[in-house]
């Protein structure tokens, strides 16, 4: 396919592997995060660990945003939905997601009418063709879809329409970043940073990570080659003892962020005090609101939200794979009694998330997978 | 402002499945395996277990063709109907009758929309039949047609969709010896949907069988994968996105027979439909408790298919054909078979995607393009659009 063959060379991610391999200091290991469920995901689907030495691992970060959303958040949706003449939309990843009482394909079984959009904008179309009914989008996602629901109400403050509203669940990377370097059990030599969210905030929120934490940081692109080329960036920094911000995906992301995006942000949306993260817990100014102007498309705001809390299962170790101190399989349920099919947990949810990644694309060892693929 | 505030409530049905599952116990001989190894192979347990429907109601994604749709086949109706007929669970029956030997099929369509590049409701319902059919190495002979009409559907569409499964029946060389006709109110369906079933006589005296399937064979697909699923849902028109795609549906039954008249080491064929090339590889795997190993640069995949997929986050092995199949072939007959089937207008395509091996035994493994390893499992993401 044009576009994409070239970021998936098998000749040039030998010649990287062979690279990120010289860099190796014997004896030692090295730990490397990727924020984004995004990387995740082209790491599972395209079995880049097989291109990495034993000594390097890479940990998966908080950055799924189906998988920070807690169960007393969906309960509230749930509870919206079934209001009358209430249709919600949402993304498609967010209908398996259970909450407390099940999730949205069990509401639509029992009645609700929560439908999948690929974009905000086609919520808007539905308002436009369903005038007698209330429809409210369930905003999830980093500063990557923040943009296009602040757009969403833009567009509908413009057209005046008024059965449309948002349920707002965006929240914010640097807080979760922040969580995740002050937490004790973590050990990281670096950050592969989230290339989408960059694309909107840019690389200068990250600074903080070199300059106070001393470790190095590279913005990388969503091609199996972006990021073993940002592995081989961090090796090298390591190597040569810089701890630094770096932009891999220098072909979409602008260093200083994209100010049109950051400025309907800034005009539709503030920060909350607090948001609750799945397995995180409480995160100050962690996730946004509709701003007071735009309150009249706050869903919270017409709607009663129950706004119960809801425990996760105390063996669904979610926060300790959200961080990066489990690998997925280390989680007491994982792959019994939280399956893909029924998961406990949401990052077993996504195609983003850890566990899903792991569970679908390499749920084996690797000497048995060897010697099978052996040509 | 929502306020999460005081005790969290308890999610019941979450530690109930909890406690379930530690009731299965720790494995005996755990301690001579590495931790990981132990923790897949628990994973291996509870996937053996006997599927059970948990959920009160029917969702979406008990009709999307992946683990949701197994569970209910296998949890209720074989439950109920159990006999060792059904429990081949093959496309279409074998049926003794006297000397003869028969296959029986049934197949319901419900697509939305009716009408799209390269076919319609008409011959989806005609070929599907006939493929099942086919796949079982039979010879199509008859089909039914059952179609359920909402009120105000209109005469014309009918008149459109019903001349396009005579044509189809036509080219499939089977009569449509029956029928029925029922018409719900406005609201209580989508215009028309159609049921079909059909029988075949199977005149080769052999069992197509994905459990027949042993290390060493090779794995063919008879044509580029994922045109159907592809061209329905962007018919859908609810993507804003369009290609040059048209929908593979086609009657199989001729290019099977080529290839079955070519060489006598074909384990078993199956019409790559609901669930794609992944799912029926999966099953195989499962059946033969052997390991299928896919390379996904064998694998053919149209550009525009390529390209729509990955705008749409979807892996086009999990998308429908309704004009393809895989056949599990001997290994060493893999070439005469791939000659049989491209030497056919409906095989031009067909390519040799992978083999099967001994181990792990059940897995379905792809090979990247990249040059890495991955697993293909059984579809359990979100259902896609009505397709078929």
């Amino acid at each position: 396919m044009r576009f994409v063959d070239e970021f998936r060379d098998a000749g040039k991610a030998r010649m990287l592997s062979t690279r990120i391999a010289g860099l190796c200091e014997p004896g030692r290991r090295y730990k490397f995060m990727e924020v984004c469920g995004g990387h995740t995901h082209t790491i599972y689907k395209h079995g880049l660990e097989d291109y990495l030495p034993e000594t390097v691992s890479l940990v998966h970060g908080p950055g799924c945003p189906v998988c920070v959303i807690p169960m007393g958040r969906l309960d509230d949706a749930i509870a919206i939905a079934e209001q009358p003449d209430v249709i919600m939309t949402t993304f498609g990843d967010m209908m398996r997601v259970p909450g407390g009482r099940g999730s949205f394909y069990d509401a639509n079984a029992a009645g609700a009418d929560i439908r999948m959009v690929y974009s905000p904008l086609d919520s808007l179309k539905i308002a436009r063709a369903n005038p007698d009914k209330r429809v409210v989008f369930m905003a999830i996602g980093f500063e990557t879809t923040a943009p296009s629901t602040a757009m969403t109400v833009l567009r509908a403050a413009a057209e005046g329409l008024e059965n449309f509203s948002v349920f707002c669940n965006h929240v914010t990377i640097i807080p979760a970043i922040k969580a995740i370097l002050d937490s004790p059990d973590l050990r990281l030599d670096g950050f592969i940073g989230p290339g989408h969210v960059s694309a909107v905030i840019g690389c200068r929120p990250y600074e903080f990570i070199s300059r106070e934490h001393r470790k190095p940081l590279v913005c990388a692109g969503f091609e199996p080659l972006d990021i073993l080329q940002s592995v081989h960036m961090l090796m090298t920094q390591l190597a040569e003892g810089r701890a630094e911000v770096e932009n891999q995906y220098a072909r979409v992301v602008p260093y200083n962020g994209n100010p049109k995006a950051l400025k309907v942000i800034g005009e539709t949306m503030r920060l909350r005090p607090h948001f609750e993260w799945r397995g995180l817990g409480f995160i100050a100014q962690s996730a946004l609101q509709l701003n007071e102007r735009y309150e009249r498309f706050d869903a919270e705001k017409i709607f009663a939200v129950p706004g119960v809390r809801v425990a996760d299962p105390k063996a669904c170790q979610c926060g300790e794979v959200l961080k990066g101190v489990l690998k997925p399989w280390e989680c007491k349920v994982f792959g019994t009694a939280c399956t893909p099919e029924t998961p406990i947990g949401t990052c077993m949810v996504s195609s983003e998330g850890a566990c899903a990644a792991y569970y679908n694309f390499g749920r084996f060892t690797r000497d048995r997978v060897k010697e099978a693929t052996r040509a | 402002m929502t306020q999460h505030l005081g005790m969290p409530r308890q999610a019941s049905w979450a530690e109930d499945a909890v406690r379930e599952a530690e009731a299965e116990g720790p494995h005996i001989g755990a301690e001579h395996r590495s931790r990981e190894q132990q923790v897949l192979d628990r994973i291996d347990r509870a996937r053996a277990r006997r599927p059970r429907v948990k959920e009160p109601r029917i969702t979406l994604a008990h009709g999307a063709g992946g683990k949701a749709t197994h569970n209910l086949i296998d949890a209720i109706f074989l439950e109920a109907f159990r006999n060792p007929e059904l429990e081949q669970m093959s496309d279409a029956a074998s049926l003794q009758v006297g000397q003869a030997r028969l296959a029986f099929t049934t197949d319901s369509y419900v697509v939305s929309p009716l009408f799209f590049p390269g076919g319609d409701i008409g011959d989806l319902a005609v070929n599907g039949t006939v493929n099942d059919l086919a796949m079982s190495g039979a010879r199509p002979l008859v089909i039914s047609a059952g179609f359920i009409l909402e009120e105000g559907f209109p005469t014309e569409d009918l008149r459109r969709i019903v001349a396009s499964m005579a044509a189809a029946a036509t080219a499939a060389g089977v009569q449509i010896v029956t029928g029925d006709t029922k018409v719900v109110q406005r609201g209580k369906g989508d215009g028309c949907y159609i049921n079909t079933a059909g029988i075949g006589v199977r005149e080769r005296p052999i069992e197509l069988n994905a459990a027949n399937a042993r290390p060493g064979d090779a794995i063919l697909v008879s044509g580029p994968i994922g045109d159907h699923g592809i061209t329905v849902m962007l018919a859908r028109g609810e993507l804003d996105i369009s290609a040059d795609i048209v929908s593979d549906t086609a009657p199989l039954h001729d290019l099977a027979a080529t290839l079955l008249d070519a060489v006598d080491g074909v384990r078993m064929m199956r019409d790559a439909t609901r669930g794609g090339v992944a799912t029926i590889l999966n099953e195989v795997a499962v059946a033969s408790q052997a390991a299928v190993v896919l390379d996904e640069a064998a694998v053919p995949v149209r550009p525009e298919v390529m390209g729509a997929s990955e705008l749409l986050g979807i892996d086009p092995l999990y998308v429908a054909c309704e004009g393809r199949f895989v056949a599990i072939v001997d290994g060493a007959q893999a070439t005469p078979a791939l000659e049989a089937l491209r030497s056919h207008p409906l095989g031009a395509g067909s390519a040799i995607i992978g083999r099967v091996v001994e181990d792990p035994p059940g897995l379905v493994l792809l090979k990247t393009t990249f040059g890495g390893t991955r697993i293909v499992d059984m579809l359990v993401g979100d259902p896609l659009p009505r397709i078929c």
